[in-house]
């Protein structure tokens, strides 16, 4: 039985949400009664904070907010609801169960995430309950989709390593599971679990969080080289699988990784993960466990914007850091193991596994399924569902592998893939294959700008130079991030762009093609004519003087038009090389 | 009618000049001219009548009448309490009661019963006349061979039991005994002449009773009586200030927020008023309808003395839309249309499936006036002064291949704009009216019947009214339906608005209506009938009012552990009370 676990003292007044986990007990909050209040679709300001932990945004639709005001109406609030699914798996139950709920309750579509989860937009709050419920029935729920706690586990999706892939996504599971809350309220609230009666004042609900849980989101991401696909550098706790001999080995582990920044505020910054050393597969989920409750403890809980892993382990340092969790392990981390990332995109079309069943990657622009004019993308997966006998794999790129399909059930899904004219993506530019877009406007409330609505089209247009340059099979990674909270990665894009204002993005440069650099500010609040326009420039110039197998952002770094982030900490340092 | 200097403020030229003019006055110019008066002198100057009445002589012997309206939308008792000012001018002793006020007792006592009465629904007694009218036609019924007797019906003809209650109120008080005075006169929505004219004839046959004959006093103006210059017969031109569909994309209602300016017109309302609105018929409505009839737009028609083109009259000044009993036997047409097939069809069906064929003075002539469409105000004078907002539903529906829309909703939703000038006038509702301040309330309404209550709570927060209140309010769907929502909210935050209690009926499997949910909260319904709450209804009678009324029946049954009967006889006396209230349509 844990004793409570009492905090570290921080000087300064703690952050509000803070207050709101200590008073939610273990995060009920007054949430029972207000999804009921039916005079409106809201909750109230600490309980959208708590719901955040159970896996769901209170948003409205930003599109019908003014139209909305003058009908006398609030905003058409609404529930988003994100589905925990480490590794992105899904069974084709499971599959067909989303499809339904998206339908029955959510806006008629899903969106595959960049953490490989699903997620429904346009719940009402009368419906969270019974969506919550009807989930619970495929085994699936949404707690810790979100909130300040370790969120949904990703793994690397290639499928062709069948027995090691099948061996690492379970490690995703089990560390998932591992750090769950351990409260009683997610049963609760949704799934009428019994109330449990008078918690003891000394035994300790949450033995890994305590009662005020993290000091902000946790992310964890598991890569198996060369694919990169996790993007493991942007992660908190990024997990790489040392596979020898076709045996796995154990992880080497990096720490610190992050995405997330504020706009003019250079003390906020994306960060890539630090290599601390190596683990055993049987060391992986206490070397997790102890990692978080170092961030538990130390992590600013006074300033939420600088309450993410990666400010801690810059404020104290990577070496103090390594001690302090060899002090709580007991044992120290061995010296990293040698591995080599390639990339961090998909691969799409037809695989065939090592154990001889065949896989198929989907491109799903955006993530977004649902049925487009002409394309039938949601109906042909709700099909494929209702024959397909293996699983569904999201990626971390947003689309989807239709995974473990039998030599003789292959014919089948063939023609249905043919018939819903699913398409691999291959018609499209490299560029469009490797590009990521989070949901931002109109349901996310911290969007400044489009992102997937937007994208697409500025795609086209990018796609017009790449042509003229003979581009259009040279892979590049675009991203675009509404706001600078970076659910897209967009600091890790070759091509970045994160929103500042409604049609004004920052555009960044430079990154690494397998994510292993940040990009640097290339133009700031640039409209798409000026996009357009300096991609006009650099494009066709890559095109002309690119070395042997050089990608875009090695380029633009020794063609100078950006200098090269070598770390997060001089992220903003203003780009001192002029053409 | 004689002015003198001394029985007047005015000058010996003004006198002349007015006497000149003022004896070749018709009745309705001198209405207007007082009214215009009295409004063009409000602001800070004495309140003085206009004109200023000769005294009449005393009669030879006293006359006693009682008049007893049934008023639904406050024509009949409007009327009523005209014709008791002008009884009283001419020295009959008059007393004038709502029928729910009414004391049955004295009924035996009483010489001369004059019953005005507007018809509701299927030909239903009026709210505040059910009771009257169930004693009347029951056991406890007195004999009445004393009595002399005369009613005055208000309907409107497009209902087949037209002025039903008239009729049965006629038909019972000969049974038991009465004389009528004068026959019952049945008068439809345009009801001003044939009122009028009723009118005169009883005052002819009262006055004969004390031998003063024929010698009636003119109509006169009431120093008393607050005046405005605009009325039913001479609306106020109103600017449209915002016009907004209330409803979102996706809903299957359009309901209209209208706000309507009245600055500087001197028109003032109470919380439960009506507003009329005169009008027009859509252009492509009548157009079609000419077409149908092979009549030339241009062709000149008269009404009443004017001239004008038939398109004209038939945009604003003739009802095409409904097929009335009295029409259909105007135009000959045979055999008779089945009344499911009249319901919701007009004109324009008529023509085509009839072969009908009119000249263009022909249908003038036959056509009765457009009316004016009655709707709740939904915003307190008190709040808002110079404005008058109502909501406006749009009907609309489909019979076969053709769409059809309400005159006076559809003209609302699709030609009213910003800016535009419309024909209105105030309609008061005495008998929906907020308590007193400190008493509590309970408001039910669906949709539009939404709308008085609207007008309830501006009032009560703009006096600070401590009494608590508590509103039901149903519609379709949470989202794209919820009239007013903000609006609720916020008084709900301030505590203006006590209680609030939805229910969306499409918004789930099985469908929820206000009644469910006043089932549902029986307890506290009952704990707040028994600390005096006042019950309004608005809206729909057939859809709603009857089923809440049930619910409220078995809420009382089941608190009280009672009968069916007894439950009833405890609404009787809330009604009694006038805690029972309904503007039902």
């Amino acid at each position: 039985m844990t004793k409570k676990i009492v905090l570290p003292p921080q000087e300064g007044t703690p952050a509000v949400n803070e207050g709101i986990k200590k008073e939610s007990n273990y995060l009920r909050g007054t949430l029972k009664e207000s999804m009921k209040d039916p005079l409106t679709g809201s909750i109230g300001a600490a309980d959208q904070n708590l719901i955040k932990f159970h896996g769901s945004y209170m948003q409205d639709n930003r599109d019908e907010r003014d139209e909305r005001q003058r009908k006398k109406l609030e905003p058409s609030y609404q529930f988003m609801i994100r589905v925990r699914t480490p590794g992105g798996a899904a069974t084709s139950e499971q599959w067909l169960m989303m499809d339904e709920m998206a339908r029955t309750y959510g806006n008629g579509t899903l969106k595959i995430t960049t953490r490989q989860a699903f997620q429904l937009h346009g719940i009402l709050k009368w419906n969270v309950k019974a969506y919550m419920q009807e989930m619970n029935r495929v085994l699936l729920d949404s707690l810790a989709a979100c909130g300040d706690v370790n969120r949904n586990v990703m793994c690397n999706v290639i499928p062709t390593t069948s027995k090691i892939h099948e061996e690492v996504y379970q490690w995703s599971v089990k560390v998932s599971e591992h750090l769950l809350p351990k409260t009683q309220a997610y049963h609760e609230i949704w799934l009428d679990g019994e109330k449990v009666h008078d918690t003891p004042q000394v035994e300790e609900v949450e033995p890994i969080y305590g009662e005020l849980y993290l000091p902000r989101k946790f992310k964890i991401g598991i890569a198996i080289p060369p694919s990169n696909d996790t993007d493991i550098y942007s992660q908190d706790i990024g997990i790489i699988a040392i596979v020898e001999d076709n045996e796995l080995k154990g992880f080497n582990i990096t720490v610190g990784g992050g995405m997330g920044m504020t706009h003019g505020d250079d003390e906020t910054y994306p960060q890539l993960g630090h290599l601390i050393g190596f683990v055993t597969p049987e060391q992986l989920l206490v070397t997790t466990e102890k990692i978080v409750t170092i961030q538990r403890d130390f992590g600013n809980r006074i300033e939420r914007k600088n309450a993410r892993f990666k400010y801690t382990i810059d404020r104290y340092g990577i070496e103090w850091f390594k001690e302090e969790l060899h002090k709580r392990l007991g044992f120290e981390l061995e010296e990293a193991r040698q591995f080599h990332f390639e990339r961090t995109g998909d691969e799409y079309g037809w695989v065939k596994g090592e154990n001889g069943n065949w896989h198929f990657t989907l491109f799903i622009q955006g993530g977004r399924v649902k049925d487009f004019e002409d394309y039938p993308l949601m109906t042909g997966l709700r099909e494929i569902a209702k024959v397909h006998e293996g699983r569904f794999f999201m990626t971390p790129n947003q689309n989807l592998v239709i995974s473990d399909i039998t030599p003789t059930k292959k014919r089948k899904i063939q023609s249905l893939i043919t018939k819903y004219k699913l398409t691999d993506g291959k018609h499209y530019s490299a560029l469009r294959r490797n590009s990521i877009a989070c949901v931002s406007l109109p349901t996310c409330g911290l969007a400044m700008a489009e992102a997937e609505r937007y994208l697409p089209s500025l795609i086209t247009k990018i796609e017009e130079i790449l042509d003229e340059s003979g581009l259009h099979e040279q892979e590049i990674n675009i991203r675009m991030s509404g706001c600078p909270n970076g659910c897209s990665r967009a600091a890790i894009g070759e091509i970045g762009f994160i929103g500042k204002g409604p049609g004004k993005y920052n555009m960044y440069l430079g990154a690494a093609f397998n994510g292993s650099r940040l990009n640097k500010i290339y133009k700031e609040n640039v409209d798409e004519a000026t996009i357009l326009q300096e991609l006009r420039t650099i494009i066709p110039h890559y095109a002309k003087e690119r070395l042997e197998g050089e990608h875009f952002g090695d380029f633009v770094i020794r063609a100078n038009y950006v200098e090269a982030t070598t770390d997060g900490t001089n992220f903003h340092t203003k780009p001192s090389v002029l053409r | 009618m004689v002015l003198q200097v001394v029985n007047s403020p005015f000058t010996e030229q003004q006198i002349q000049l007015l006497n000149e003019l003022v004896p070749n006055l018709s009745a309705e110019q001198k209405t207007w001219l007082a009214g215009y008066l009295a409004a063009t002198t409000q602001h800070g100057q004495t309140n003085q009548p206009a004109v200023i009445v000769e005294e009449v002589q005393a009669p030879i012997k006293t006359i006693t009448a009682s008049i007893l309206y049934g008023s639904q939308t406050g024509n009949a008792k409007k009327l009523a309490t005209q014709f008791a000012e002008e009884l009283k001018q001419n020295d009959v002793q008059v007393e004038v009661y709502s029928m729910v006020d009414f004391p049955v007792k004295k009924l035996k006592k009483v010489d001369n019963l004059l019953i005005v009465t507007s018809t509701q629904g299927e030909g239903e007694a009026p709210d505040n006349a059910k009771t009257f009218y169930e004693f009347l036609h029951g056991a406890r019924a007195p004999k009445l061979e004393n009595l002399k007797y005369s009613v005055l019906g208000l309907g409107d003809t497009s209902y087949d039991l037209f002025c039903q209650t008239a009729i049965d109120f006629d038909t019972q008080l000969h049974k038991l005994g009465g004389v009528a005075l004068v026959p019952r006169v049945d008068c439809d929505l345009d009801f001003q002449e044939d009122a009028s004219n009723w009118f005169t004839a009883v005052q002819q046959a009262l006055l004969q009773q004390s031998g003063v004959g024929a010698t009636i006093a003119q109509e006169k103006v009431s120093s008393t009586q607050e005046v405005t210059a605009y009325s039913r017969q001479n609306p106020y031109y109103a600017e449209v200030l915002e016009k907004i569909n209330l409803n979102m994309t996706g809903s299957n209602k359009e309901t209209y927020h209208v706000e309507l300016s009245l600055e500087g017109s001197g028109i003032s309302f109470t919380p439960g008023d009506s507003i009329g609105i005169y009008p027009k018929n859509n252009t492509a409505r009548v157009q079609s309808l000419l077409e149908a009839l092979a009549i030339d737009a241009n062709d000149h028609v008269t009404i009443q003395q004017e001239e004008l083109t038939i398109q004209e009259a038939l945009t604003h000044r003739l009802e095409i839309s409904v097929l009335t009993k009295p029409l259909l036997e105007k135009l000959g047409v045979s055999p008779l249309p089945e009344v499911a097939w009249r319901e919701g069809r007009d004109l324009i069906d008529l023509v085509k499936s009839y072969d009908v064929k009119l000249d263009a003075q022909t249908l003038a002539d036959t056509l009765r006036k457009l009316p004016p469409r009655l709707y709740s105000i939904a915003s307190s004078y008190d709040a808002n002064p110079d404005e008058v907002h109502i909501t406006v539903g749009l009907v609309r529906y489909d019979i076969e291949e053709r769409h059809y829309e309400g005159v006076t909703s559809g003209w609302i939703a699709s030609e009213l704009a910003i800016g535009d000038q419309i024909p209105i006038f105030i309609q008061e509702n005495d008998h929906f009216r907020l308590p007193k301040d400190d008493e509590p309330i309970i408001m039910i309404g669906a949709g539009t019947g939404i709308a008085p209550f609207r007008a309830f709570i501006e009032q009560r927060d703009e006096t600070g009214a401590t009494g608590e209140s508590w509103l039901f309010f149903g519609e379709q769907h949470f989202v794209t339906d919820f009239l007013y929502q903000v609006e609720w909210q916020r008084y709900l935050k301030e505590g203006t608005l006590t209680k609030m209690s939805v229910a969306f009926s499409r918004d789930q499997a099985e469908k929820i209506y206000v009644q469910h949910r006043i089932l549902e909260e029986a307890k506290t319904f009952y704990e707040w009938l028994e600390k005096g709450a006042t019950i309004f209804i608005c809206g729909d009678e057939k859809q709603m009012a009857k089923d809440v009324e049930a619910a409220i029946l078995q809420v009382i049954q089941e608190q009280q552990n009672t009968t069916e009967h007894e439950a009833r006889a405890y609404l009787e006396r809330l009604t009694q009370e006038k805690r029972y209230l309904r503007d039902v349509y």
